[in-house]
């Protein structure tokens, strides 16, 4: 039993963090249909700033939490500035393009982006600082659920409300939703669609940068190429549960956060990756447009 | 002037602010000491500001022609070089012949190593071709196509290191099995559509690359298989330099082989009804194409191809393992294919040799290449977005009226 505790808790840890990366993917989905192979790489990009970031900070005598928080912060701020410019320079210019180029154009920065940091830093896996403190409160449970867990569950909900809440509730939520329904007739109505996408590459960075950020934190090693599988994972997620469904995303995220941490603790952590597509298969063959996604009616 | 000056200032400024902490902080977390890197920081910014300045007059250059491309209405005289070259023989036949004699005297002329690479080359060449069928001709997206690759290329080997079979017996036997695994993944994956599609064979590429790491019994892991034989000519005795020569030319036939079967394919019933389910499922289903039997057929055909082309790139190198089946090669072919034009045979072999050639022969740069090459990818879409030589599709005229686009 508490195995089994043990594993749903590392599985929602792992959703968790495949949820902040997924949306990001399916946000930008949702509006320009377009897989931003790069999403995983500022994703990474986050981790190595709060790294940098950190180290900077630990030697000039910051202490604990001030250094998570400004860490935190400085990535987030970073990874936002990354996110906009990367579609500016190279999913701007294709905005028109046939729908495969925008695809190559992401998987060829996701090179770049990849290289860049191996070349301005390092091809090695540099150790993460562990940022989280130990709290007391957590002592009785921590066989199951440690502290580091606890802040990466807690911060990931927090986002994600302020997401929802964001898109819901806010003018540049709504302009997002109306943009995402039909470009042409938002544009009409006076929503600046450059913007929105402009702003939807911003959140998207945000999260990511935050995943980042809490699973250097968690693991303790990252390098330039942690990027890739997260993002694969995470799109992965997003497909899951339908992709362009923010809902969806997440919930997606978990099914295959549990699904792979039962599948390794269980079975063999050798084939994990392999239950997580056949998942992705099995739901899709099942849901052909995912979890929560609409089916889409076809007029003929 | 003075604008563009500034604006480039400006975005060279944005560039320092955002390379900053990568570009010039270097922390070393168990010494922790810090390495301020400023010299990094000038680069930064005397690069970002040239390049800017080159993007905002590349950017006003390809405005320019699109505003032309849309007043300028003679459609034939506006054909490019690339095409005027495909289409009439007068200019295709001599550059063909020369071709053919540079094609023959290649591994005459240079050493053993630029052949060697030259096969890896046309190896990518018919990859691309292959793949060419499944997203080119019937618009199958597919993220994993290297498994089939991988397929191939462990068919041989396990078949020889396990039973003792040669090339040739393996040659037919690895196509067929790609194409066998084509169908395999085609099933279950008939009902989805576009993007979907994209995930589930990128994971289908993921499972087929952890089971070759982990079936140890069989693949030996990721050790890898090795000791696997060149091709044979009749059990005559090679040594290297003959033998990579004779897999050349090998492979040059493998890619006119594929030439001659993709172009018949093409304008087959069922390269046709491929085209037809790319431009619009509904409608072709309706004129009573078999949506079931066409998309597996895709799936096989374009499978075979990587399939055959495995069984030769695991007797090129003589030694496998998975890190050669990895999603960047899924990724190089797709890019071959999209940057070739999707559906262009020539755009597809003028992809695939640029695309393989320049990582080795930009091995000056060394560390820098594959920077290079995700930045050259990048770059390539946004001024070529339909690849380096669109699809000419063929178009019916009327007699007197010339009719208009059908395809627009």
């Amino acid at each position: 039993m508490q195995y089994f505790l043990e594993l749903s808790c590392s599985g929602l840890v792992r959703g968790s963090i495949y949820a902040l990366i997924a949306l990001g993917y399916t946000m930008v989905y949702g509006i320009i249909q377009l897989i931003n192979f790069a999403h995983g790489e500022i994703y990474m990009i986050g981790a190595f700033i709060a790294l940098i970031v950190a180290g900077v900070l630990t030697i000039y005598g910051f202490s604990g939490v001030s250094i998570l928080i400004l860490a935190g912060l400085i990535a987030t701020v970073y990874a936002a500035a990354y996110g906009y410019t990367l579609e500016k320079i190279a999913y701007r210019p294709l905005r028109n393009a046939p729908r495969l180029s925008p695809l190559i154009s992401a998987i060829g920065m996701s090179l770049f982006l990849q290289n860049y940091v191996l070349l301005a830093q390092t091809p090695d896996f540099l150790s993460f600082p562990s940022l989280i403190p130990d709290f007391d409160f957590m002592e009785p449970v921590a066989h199951i659920m440690g502290s580091a867990e606890l802040v990466i569950l807690v911060t990931s909900a927090v986002a994600m409300v302020a997401l929802t809440v964001l898109i819901k509730y806010t003018r540049i939520g709504k302009a997002m939703r109306a943009t995402q329904q039909d470009m042409t007739m938002a544009r009409l109505v006076g929503v600046n669609v450059d913007n929105v996408i402009s702003m939807t590459f911003v959140i998207g960075s945000v999260l990511a940068a935050i995943g980042g950020v809490l699973v250097g934190s968690y693991i303790g090693q990252i390098n330039f190429y942690i990027g890739f599988m997260a993002g694969v994972k995470a799109f992965t997620a997003a497909v899951l549960g339908g992709i362009g469904n923010i809902p969806g995303a997440v919930l997606g995220a978990m099914v295959l956060g549990l699904a792979e941490s039962f599948a390794a603790g269980y079975i063999s952590s050798a084939y994990e990756d392999v239950f997580a597509f056949g998942v992705l298969v099995l739901i899709l063959i099942l849901r052909p447009s995912g979890l929560l996604g609409k089916a889409i009616k076809q007029k003929v | 002037m003075s604008d563009y000056m500034k604006r480039s200032f400006l975005v060279a400024l944005w560039f320092v602010f955002l390379t900053f902490p990568l570009m010039v902080v270097k922390v070393n977390t168990l010494k922790n000491t810090v390495e301020w890197r400023w010299m990094n920081m000038l680069w930064v910014a005397i690069g970002a500001f040239v390049l800017s300045l080159l993007w905002r007059w590349a950017m006003e250059r390809r405005q320019l022609k699109n505003k032309e491309a849309e007043s300028g209405e003679e459609e034939s005289a506006r054909l490019g070089f690339g095409q005027r070259l495909l289409v009439e023989p007068k200019l295709y036949k001599p550059v063909l012949a020369v071709l053919f004699v540079a094609t023959i005297a290649f591994p005459l002329l240079v050493d053993i190593y630029q052949t060697n690479i030259m096969v890896l080359a046309l190896v990518f060449v018919v990859l691309g071709l292959g793949l060419n069928i499944t997203v080119g001709l019937a618009g199958l997206l597919d993220l994993g196509y290297v498994a089939f690759f991988a397929v191939g290329a462990y068919t041989y080997g396990i078949l020889n290191s396990f039973w003792g079979l040669g090339f040739w017996t393996c040659l037919p036997i690895g196509g067929l099995m790609g194409a066998l695994f084509g169908i395999a993944l085609g099933f279950p994956i008939l009902r989805l559509r576009g993007d979907y599609l994209a995930i589930v064979t990128l994971g289908f590429g993921s499972i087929a690359k952890i089971v070759i790491e982990n079936w140890e019994e069989v693949t030996n892991g990721a050790k890898g298989i090795a000791g696997i034989p060149r091709p044979g000519f009749f059990g005559a005795d090679m040594s290297i330099t003959s033998a990579t020569t004779y897999t050349y030319y090998l492979m040059i036939l493998m890619v006119i082989f594929t030439i001659f079967v993709t172009n018949r394919l093409k304008d087959s019933r069922i390269g046709r009804a491929w085209m037809a389910l790319r431009e619009d499922e509904i409608a072709c289903v309706a004129m009573g194409v078999d949506m079931a039997k066409t998309k597996l057929g895709a799936y096989a055909f374009g499978a075979f191809w990587a399939g055959l082309v495995g069984v030769i790139f695991a007797a090129r190198n003589t030694y496998i393992n998975p890190n050669s089946f990895t999603f960047m090669e899924s990724a190089l072919v797709l890019s071959i294919v999209v940057m070739g034009g999707m559906g262009s045979i020539v755009g597809v072999i003028i992809a695939a040799l640029v695309l393989i050639l320049m990582p080795e022969y930009l091995r000056a740069f060394a560390e820098y290449r594959m920077l290079m090459f995700g930045a050259i990818m990048v770059l390539m879409m946004i001024f070529r977005p339909e690849g380096l030589i669109a699809n000419v599709r063929r178009k019916y005229r009327g007699h007197k009226v010339m009719t208009e686009d059908v395809n627009a």
